[in-house]
């Protein structure tokens, strides 16, 4: 906070910038220059858009969180690497030590699930241990798993491009990927708090979710082999998805964040960790903040469900149950902010609600594909 | 608001129970799962259609006029509250706050207020300043006022949403229903013969119906199915299908489902010609015109027909159509194939683990065989051999009813990959007239030739004879019953298995007499044909249980398609999507809009009085107050 005040007085983000935002903006906007010379007649007007306004906003992310500058960038790197390594043949996965071992789509997920769990373990150690140095390495094996998982994610989009020119697809579209992604967007949100709040000791809590998914994942790649790329059906084949299923998993993610926090809360307020965990007032306001930006952003892509359902399905809302529990889930926070912001209310209640809202956002996540049957029938178990 | 809630809680609930149990199935789906009585409640609930029941629509109905009312009644003060400075605070209110402090300040008055001034500016604030009679100045600020907006915006989101929804749900249809103008038509009859009471006119305000279209035809009327029947909606034009493609990736999953339509409409000077895909409609006249689905349109298909418990070796042909009927046999004894579908691809994973890679598999044909009882049982018959546990088989799936799973017959392919040599095998082992020949090859064989015991070898003979005659009345299921009737209990074991090798054995001369007989040449021992032999029995015993007295051999195909449209015209969506916009920027602005009012009294002797409040007391508010109390000091000193 200090660095953006000059005698007292607040600067503009703008006037704020230094070399290396202006020289991190540039690679962006040169990566994205290239792009365009060399495959607009590829895209679409959307697509175009989507190119330049991924300048615009990863710059801005950038400035306004300097570790994200570190993140995007590494991840261009590496997963450039990768392209250049397989050298359009998907036979190098195999082959090449690199991409054998550690950034082919399945080596560097496997690469995120190890991190998590390790960031994991190492953040309850620095919880129990109060250990400063012990939590900076746990944040550190969480960034390093998220680089790794995004990574990933951009190495199975060219490695589905390499299977068919007709198949490839930007890796959203199944219950593999968007679990990737479930942890991916929870760590991010969680690393972003963690700066904002300048404490460690939440970590082991929401990566304890985390875990759980990369437990999920583990599952569906040895049992279900999930990482295979299926081509996209029909219905799936449009620009909406690529940014329904993101919105939606920023508001998953921040809903699972709030349920975690929650939980500490819970313990903390029974006396259990108290010593430990960040004061009940900064857990309360971490819980609200992270279901707000949750709830926006799930207002966002249920809406941008609701028009892209317009466009395949012929009516924006059908009452299928996956749409329904959008709605339930919806319901449920708008409730829980309109007790906060207009009654005023805090504490333990709140608290438990948000660990209850998990349970019925899980629901609307996996246990409608499990137990439902309707139109949004993808993600299938 | 309690009332509101109270009701928002109902519409969860029955969300809720309209996700657990299955929307608009056939009527008679609801029956079989909870018998008549629950039908009957759960009918008389409108549970079968929760989200368009009267009850839900009241609901939904009356949340509109309650969430209009609340922002009816408070917009005023929200609007009011944005725009007041509240510059008559006293010295001792704003004393009594709990975010306050005072400083003691350098400088001249003027100097002291324009540093405040510039301070409030640079965190946009804004401010008004008022002269009290006793010589105070009272700075008022305030910042992020439009917060309120959010809660206007938000309320007001959720009503416009609600009418858009409400005008594109069925209201209008629902009125004239209770009025007794319309009725839900339930009888299985052509479009143009529906009464005009279950028609809706080109007038309809907002509809969702379907249509398919077999290709080379065309339509002017959409269904809408509602309950248990269904309504017909005119159209202002004519659709026709001129082609349906669906087109396959490598891999033979479906990559596109592509139409092309021709419009026909007097308004138009010539036909207006569109191709359609999934997550590409066409809107015309305010219609829009979606790929929903496909099926079969009626294609041509000719089969073999085997006999099965006959001793016939060549087949019969038999040409069928897809959503058509054909009328095997008379009198009693007659059965009707009902042909329903028929599918060019199908994509299975025929692997034992289920964990291979899933692959098309060829055509294969629904049908239901009904007898003159009105009983039928489902089939389902595969064109192309299918690999299963490494070898091929012919397969066809039957069931009795169709909630029960299918169980399947498989038929071991011949040396040419056909049918035809396990279907000449069957001809040799139903034929009774065959069997004493094959019992006599069979003792030949086995009997040493030398062996002078004719009396044996006749026992032998007619065991053998009898053995076959009973698999060919009722497969090994007779011949266990045979074991259990004539053989005591502790032999049985060795007896089961001498019948099966004897089986097996006469299997084989059978499987060669009916090669002679097709002027091929005898088979030799060899594992693959006694594989094959063994497969074929195996399908021998379980003909039995298959249903149908044939076979059908689906031998070619003309295919043709018909495209499943989907056609809604739904007026309400621009206010359902105008609201969702107002809905996202209220969000936006309720919680990253904080509205935060700053008072600075600067008193005569040069104290400055400061006092922080917000609409909300949390964390955020702490912060900021601590950070300018701080600055303030620096500012004032």
């Amino acid at each position: 906070m200090n660095n953006a005040l000059i005698n007292d007085e607040p600067i503009p983000l703008l006037k704020r910038l230094n070399w290396q935002d202006w020289l991190y903006s540039i690679v962006l906007l040169a990566g994205a220059i290239f792009a365009f010379n060399r495959y607009s007649h590829h895209m679409d007007v959307y697509e175009q858009g989507f190119l330049f306004g991924a300048v615009a906003t990863f710059s801005w992310l950038g400035w306004s969180w300097k570790a994200m500058r570190n993140l995007v960038l590494g991840v261009g790197v590496l997963s450039l690497f990768a392209i250049f390594v397989y050298d359009a043949d998907l036979q190098r996965a195999e082959q090449a030590f690199f991409l054998k071992y550690l950034i082919s789509s399945q080596s560097a997920i496997m690469w995120m699930n190890v991190l998590f769990i390790l960031a994991t373990v190492t953040y309850w150690v620095a919880l129990f241990n109060r250990s400063q140095f012990t939590g900076k390495f746990a944040s550190s094996l969480a960034w390093a798993a998220v680089l790794m998982g995004f990574v990933g994610l951009m190495v199975r989009w060219y490695e589905s491009y390499l299977i068919a020119p007709d198949v490839g697809y930007i890796p959203v579209s199944n219950l593999y990927e968007v679990f990737i992604l479930f942890c991916l967007i929870t760590a991010l949100l969680y690393l972003y708090y963690e700066r904002r709040y300048a404490t460690r000791q939440l970590g082991g809590f929401v990566m304890l979710i985390i875990s759980a998914a990369v437990g999920f994942i583990l599952w569906y790649i040895f049992d279900r082999e999930a990482y295979t790329i299926q081509p996209l059906v029909p219905a799936l084949q449009s620009y909406w998805m690529k940014i329904h299923v993101p919105a939606n998993f920023i508001g998953y993610g921040a809903f699972s964040l709030a349920a975690m926090v929650g939980i500490a809360y819970l313990l903390s307020a029974r006396g259990i960790l108290a010593s430990r965990l960040p004061s009940l007032d900064t857990m309360d306001d971490l819980m609200y903040k992270a279901i707000a930006v949750g709830f926006a952003f799930f207002t966002i892509a249920t809406i941008l469900g609701a028009m892209w359902a317009a466009e395949a399905w012929g009516g924006y809302w059908s009452w299928d149950p996956k749409e329904t529990w959008a709605l339930i889930v919806w319901l449920n926070y708008a409730a829980w902010l309109h007790l906060r912001l207009v009654k005023g209310m805090r504490g333990p209640i709140l608290a438990w609600w948000a660990v209850v809202g998990l349970f019925v956002t899980t629901f609307a996540f996996i246990g409608v594909n499990m137990f439902l049957s309707g139109l949004h029938s993808y993600g299938e178990l | 608001m309690r009332f509101a809630v109270s009701l928002l809680t109902v519409l969860g609930i029955a969300s809720i129970i309209g996700t657990v149990l299955k929307q608009n199935e056939p009527y008679t789906n609801y029956i079989i799962q909870f018998g008549q009585f629950w039908f009957e409640v759960f009918e008389v609930l409108g549970l079968y259609d929760v989200y368009h029941s009267v009850w839900f629509l009241l609901i939904l109905l009356f949340l509109v006029i309650s969430t209009s009312l609340c922002v009816y009644r408070n917009s005023p003060n929200m609007l009011r509250e944005m725009r007041v400075w509240r510059e008559h605070a006293t010295e001792k209110s704003l004393r009594a706050f709990s975010h306050q402090h005072e400083y003691q300040a350098n400088g001249t008055p003027d100097e002291i207020r324009a540093g405040l001034t510039r301070f409030l500016t640079a965190r946009g604030f804004r401010f008004k300043t008022v002269q009290h009679e006793n010589g105070d100045q009272l700075i008022a600020a305030k910042a992020g006022t439009y917060q309120r907006l959010g809660y206007i915006f938000t309320h007001t989101a959720i009503v416009v949403i609600c009418v858009g929804g409400l005008i594109d749900g069925n209201v209008p249809f629902k009125v004239q229903e209770l009025l007794g103008y319309k009725t839900v038509e339930v009888r299985d009859i052509a479009a143009s013969e529906v009464p005009a009471e279950s028609r809706l006119s080109t007038a309809n305000l907002s509809f969702r119906g379907n249509m398919t279209l077999p290709e080379g035809t065309s339509a002017d009327v959409a269904f809408m199915r509602m309950r248990d029947g269904y309504l017909v909606q005119e159209l202002p034009f004519r659709v026709a299908l001129k082609d349906f493609r669906i087109e396959h990736y490598a891999t033979g999953q479906p990559k596109s489902f592509e139409s092309d339509l021709v419009i026909t409409d007097p308004d138009l000077a010539e036909p207006l010609e569109a191709t359609i895909s999934v997550n590409k409609p066409l809107i015309y006249k305010g219609i829009a015109i979606y790929q929903s689905d496909f099926q079969d349109g009626g294609s041509n298909l000719d089969f073999n027909l085997w006999g099965l418990f006959s001793n016939q070796v060549a087949p019969l042909s038999v040409r069928g159509t897809i959503h058509q009927e054909v009328t095997l046999g008379e009198g009693d004894t007659a059965l009707t194939v009902e042909f329903d579908d028929f599918r060019k691809f199908n994509i299975l994973n025929l692997t034992a683990d289920g964990k291979g890679k899933p692959h098309n598999v060829g055509p294969n044909v629904t049908f239901k065989v009904r007898d003159t009882q009105g009983q039928a049982r489902e089939y389902v018959t595969y064109m192309q051999p299918l690999k299963l546990d490494e070898r091929f088989y012919f397969v066809s799936g039957m069931r009795p009813a169709l909630q029960e799973e299918f169980k399947y017959l498989r038929i071991p392919v011949d040396e040419n990959f056909e049918i035809e040599g396990f279907m000449r095998l069957r001809a040799a082992m139903m034929d009774s007239a065959a069997h004493a020949e094959i019992a006599r090859r069979l003792t030949k064989s086995s009997l040493s030739a030398d062996a002078d015991n004719d009396d044996m070898k006749g026992k032998f003979e007619s065991s053998v004879t009898q053995l076959l005659r009973a698999f060919a009345e009722g497969g090994y299921t007779r011949i266990a019953a045979l074991i259990e009737d004539s053989v005591p209990e502790e032999q049985r074991d060795n007896a089961a298995q001498t019948y099966i090798k004897i089986i097996s054995s006469a299997a084989f001369e059978a499987h060669n007499l009916a090669r002679e007989r097709a002027d091929k040449s005898p088979a030799v021992a060899d594992e693959e044909t006694l594989i094959f032999l063994q497969d074929s029995l195996n399908s021998l015993s379980d003909i039995f249980f298959y249903g149908a007295p044939f076979y059908l051999e689906l031998k070619e195909y003309e295919h043709r398609e018909a495209s499943g449209l989907q056609l809604t015209r739904s007026p309400g969506k621009n206010l359902v999507y105008s609201g969702s916009v107002l809905l996202v920027l209220g969000i936006f602005a309720m919680i990253y809009i904080r509205e935060r009012r700053i008072w600075l009294l600067v008193k005569s002797d040069n104290r400055v009085l400061f006092a922080m409040s917000s609409n909300r007391k949390n964390r955020d508010l702490d912060l900021e107050f601590a950070r300018y109390q701080e600055q303030l000091q620096r500012l004032l000193a």
